[in-house]
């Protein structure tokens, strides 16, 4: 290995070799030796695979971070062996210490393995092309030629060519040296040339450029915040963290970080798939409409699937939609206790949807509503409904109600989606006298005992003919603040550029060596390859027939003394 | 109006048939070059007996030079005085090649009928993947004579496709939101290159291990030496080299499909990246192909070590294509199947 090679760890393959020797039995003997092993090629290989291989569960186990709903549900059928296998992490594999610990040795063995790599070969792209070797002959890719010259000055011919040679391989991007010497038997002429260092500066970009990625996702998270905020059609959002229903913040997102900016959402639009198509009743071209006021300026936008809507350096996505009913509950003096355009969670792709109505105050009692909204619905033959399109083709609300204490005000957190009918007395529907209540949008039904009444408002606009506008719907939007994203991008292609460099790009040495005898030239190519290198020797014919090409043309002849 | 996707399946069938034809025409050839490579083996064995004890048998070691002629003109021809002619390989890849024309109609076809790229769902990836895997490989065979990979590519081709034919089916429906992406047209695409250079790479590292197999065993003089058309390919340390010129393609796409699919879940899901289960398991064939790169490129794993590497890469390819797509959930759920 000359000074000009690239630095290897000691088992690469055109590494020193066998360095990693039984270590003086002292203790910084000890910490050399495990540096060495931590920075070998081999162990980097293990490490590989078993990131690798410890990948593989979070694929198989549902994961917090993905899918949280899938652990509830994976909790619920395994309630045994659950809590071993998260006291594995196997739920948060990514974020697992013993995850994490493959990584982070993964990377110092990288960065241990990587800088005194740099070092090295800034000081190879200062350095010269080697020495000719004195018996080119030897080299496995070698081309030899005679030339006649009738000069008596073989002398001045061979230097010629070289002189020739030397243009020659600048031109195609090699770095070269001349070295010309007095042998015994006549002079002789050569030039060295080597080219292929961004193979080296490739690698190193590429391996850096992880470590890039790494800190930026790191980092990164840090900084980013995440919102998810439900909005029915005619309702405003306002970019604060009261408004939000969950937020998730990065350690340093202060509580003034959210940029002032409101949205409204004007209408969502949804296209059905025709009836009888392919794919009939399928939804698509989801457009949230909205109204964006920022500096008090206000604008018109929309949210769209694949399409996120830039405000203030957020992204706003739009994650899901529904329908929002509107409902009006009273009390038996005919007041209005409750009136809430409430949105309720699609169970399937008909948009069979499930809702809760929390009356907590205006009744004897607190009134907790179960109801499914169909918005399609279709009797089934055992008399229960179903949905058979997305669209308000016929929509119906059915209800069941309870009366007793919601537990609102324990102080426990209660999701708004779900209610606990343990504690409660139904008085509509399963388990009570009354059937249950169905609804279609403009109707009303009485409570039993007087109780009062519920309404299903119709939300047509004036003149409508047909159910399609009669119930409001909402988007689900979810706000991204992550300004890394653009720097992990930015490492990750410096990575592939990297790569592209450090695969393709060939590293060789080429000579060309010309020696004078009694009316004759012998000129002597040779290639050598420094790694991966399949077109070194149509490279060396190349620079031999080139070579003749240029000796022979008449100009290089013209311009002789 | 004649139905296009009907016409698509036909051809896509046609084209399975004719791939099977292929395969049959390329196990004959291998079948026929152990006949070849028996030949000069006596051939050999009488020069030898001629010449006396001492002589070499000539080019008993495979053509080791970078010369990409040098793989078709093996020792065995050049012995029996006449370069043999492998019809049967020849009827093979011209059956490849009619296959492939009729599956580029079915593709087409079914591209053309849907009114979008046709690689939207796991029939469509299926169809497009293999297209490109016999394209690649007709294609490279234009500059080196691969066609001992032949039975590998057409059996393969014959049983993905027909798989995805006769269970993966649906018939053409109206794209779903998140696919309605550019990077479909782009991420999809090169994913799909990407496999087809793993493909290639896993057959050469299969051989690369029979015949680093065989080579060991004529060093030991042993009796059996393995299947004799392996003395009619490159040496193991050739095959090696092809394998990895295959795989290094294949890594540059895969960590462009890698980074393509990041900058689309940014946009569709609302983050670069989430560990769902398709997203965890591209990344662990990345990490599997970067783990084969730095093998070959260290003592003691370079040769077999990292061929198995190789073939373990693309093992985890063909599952993430399949039983991912299918089993599995998550969010990549576009196989169309429910
Ligand atoms: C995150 C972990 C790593 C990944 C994903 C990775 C990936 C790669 C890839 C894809 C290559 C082939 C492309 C090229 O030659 O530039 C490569 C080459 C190389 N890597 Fe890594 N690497 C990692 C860590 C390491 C570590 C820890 C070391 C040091 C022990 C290392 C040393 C090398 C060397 C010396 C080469 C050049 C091999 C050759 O001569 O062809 N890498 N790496």
């Amino acid at each position: 290995m000359t000074s000009s090679d690239p630095l290897r760890p000691s088992d690469h393959i055109d590494g020193d070799g066998g360095s990693i020797a039984q270590p003086r039995l002292d203790f910084v003997g000890w910490l050399r030796w495990g540096w060495r092993q931590l920075t070998s090629m081999r162990t980097a290989i293990i490490l590989l695979l078993v990131l690798a291989i410890a990948a593989i569960p979070g694929s198989i186990f549902p994961q917090r971070m993905a899918d949280p709903n899938g652990v509830t549900q994976w909790q619920t059928d395994n309630p045994d062996l659950f809590p071993v296998l998260d006291a594995m992490d196997l739920f948060d594999v990514y974020l697992s210490p013993w995850f994490s610990a493959i990584y982070l040795l993964l990377f110092i063995s990288l960065v241990g393995c990587v800088v005194p790599r740099i070092k090295h070969h800034i000081k190879a792209l200062q350095s010269r092309p080697p020495r000719t070797p004195a018996r080119l002959k030897r080299l496995e890719d070698f081309r030899e030629t005679v030339r006649e010259t009738t000069d008596a000055d073989a002398d001045a011919e061979a230097s010629r060519s070289i002189d020739i040679a030397q243009k020659q391989l600048k031109a195609l991007g090699y770095r070269v040296e001349r070295y010309d010497t007095a042998a015994t038997s006549g002079r002789t002429y050569s030039v060295s040339a080597e080219r292929g260092y961004w193979r080296e500066t490739g690698n190193l970009i590429f391996h850096l450029a992880l470590v890039g990625v790494l800190i930026s996702v790191g980092l990164g998270g840090s900084f980013a915040y995440t919102g998810q905020r439900v909005v029915v059609e005619g309702q405003t959002f306002v970019n604060t963290l009261l408004d939000y229903e969950s937020m998730n913040r990065g350690r340093f997102v202060g509580d003034d970080a959210l940029s002032p900016y409101s949205m409204t959402l004007d209408s969502f639009d949804v296209t059905y798939q025709e009836y009888g198509s392919a794919a009939s009743g399928q939804a698509g071209d989801f457009s949230a409409n909205v109204t964006v006021r920022e500096n008090g300026e206000s604008r018109e936008d929309a949210v769209r699937v694949n399409h996120p809507l830039d405000i203030a350096g957020d992204k706003i996505y739009l994650l899901g939609n529904g329908y929002a009913p509107t409902i009006t509950v009273r009390n038996s003096d005919g007041d209005v206790v409750y009136s809430n355009s409430v949105p309720f969670l699609p169970q399937d792709n008909a948009l069979t949807s499930l809702g809760v109505i929390k009356v907590t105050d205006g009744m004897p009692e607190q009134l907790g509503i179960a109801a499914f909204f169909y918005p399609s619905a279709a009797k089934l033959e055992n008399g229960a409904y179903a949905s058979a399109h997305g669209d308000l083709l016929a929509p119906l609300l059915t209800l069941r109600v309870y009366e007793g204490d919601l537990g609102i005000d324990e102080g426990t957190p209660k999701s708004v989606y779900v209610l606990d009918t343990e504690e409660l007395t139904p008085i509509v529907g399963d388990g009570s006298d009354a059937p249950s209540i169905e609804l279609q949008p403009g109707e009303s039904a009485d409570l039993p005992d007087g109780r009062g009444s519920i309404t299903f408002e119709d939300e047509s606009p004036a003149g409508a003919v047909d159910f399609t506008q009669s119930v409001k719907r909402f988007a689900s939007l979810q706000v991204h603040h992550d300004q890394s994203a653009v720097w992990v991008l930015v490492f990750a292609l410096s990575a592939l550029g990297g790569l592209m460099l450090a695969l393709f790009i060939p590293r060789r040495r080429m000579w060309v060596k010309a020696t004078a005898a009694d009316g004759e030239v012998r000129l002597e190519y040779a290639g050598l390859a420094r790694g991966e290198d399949p077109t070194l020797k149509a490279a060396v014919n190349d620079l031999a027939d080139g070579h003749a090409r240029l000796l022979d043309a008449p100009s290089s002849r013209t311009t002789r003394k | 109006m004649p139905d296009l996707d009907s016409l698509s399946i036909l051809f896509i069938w046609t084209a399975i048939a004719i791939y099977a034809a292929a395969f049959v025409a390329y196990a004959f050839d291998l079948a026929r070059r152990s006949e070849v490579s028996a030949d000069a083996r006596l051939v050999r064995e009488r020069d030898a007996m001629l010449v006396g004890a001492g002589a070499p048998a000539a080019g008993s070691g495979a053509p080791s030079g970078a010369d990409a002629a040098d793989a078709a003109s093996d020792p065995a021809a050049s012995d029996l005085q006449k370069r043999p002619r492998y019809v049967m390989a020849r009827i093979g890849t011209a059956l490849t090649v009619l296959g492939f024309l009729f599956q580029l109609a079915a593709t087409i076809t079914r591209g053309i009928a849907a009114e979008r790229v046709p690689w939207a769902n796991l029939y469509e990836f299926a169809m497009t993947g293999t297209l490109l895997v016999v394209f690649v490989y007709l294609l490279v065979n234009t500059r080196i004579d691969l066609r001992f990979l032949g039975t590998f590519i057409t059996g393969l081709v014959v049983i993905l496709m027909g798989a995805a034919a006769i269970s993966f089916y649906v018939g053409i429906v109206p794209l779903m939101d998140p696919l309605k992406s550019v990077w479909l047209v782009i991420h999809v695409f090169v994913a799909s290159l990407g496999t087809a250079f793993f493909a290639l790479a896993c057959a050469l590292s299969v051989l690369q291990l029979m015949q680093s197999r065989r080579e060991r065993k004529i060093v030991e003089a042993a009796e059996k030496q393995g299947p004799r058309f392996l003395a009619t390919l490159p040496d193991a340390d050739r095959l090696e080299g092809m394998a990895f010129r295959f795989a290094i393609v294949g890594f540059i796409f895969w960590t462009f499909t890698l980074i393509a699919g990041a900058i689309w879940a940014q946009d569709a899901w609302g983050r670069y990246w989430g560990f769902d289960v398709k997203e965890t398991w591209t990344f662990i064939i990345w990490v599997l192909y970067a783990g084969y790169l730095h093998a070959r490129a260290t003592r003691g794993w370079r040769g077999n070590p990292s061929a198995w590497l190789s073939i373990v890469g693309f093992t985890a390819v063909i599952f993430n294509f399949t039983i991912v797509n299918v089993f599995f959930k998550g969010l990549h759920a576009y196989s169309g199947l429910s």
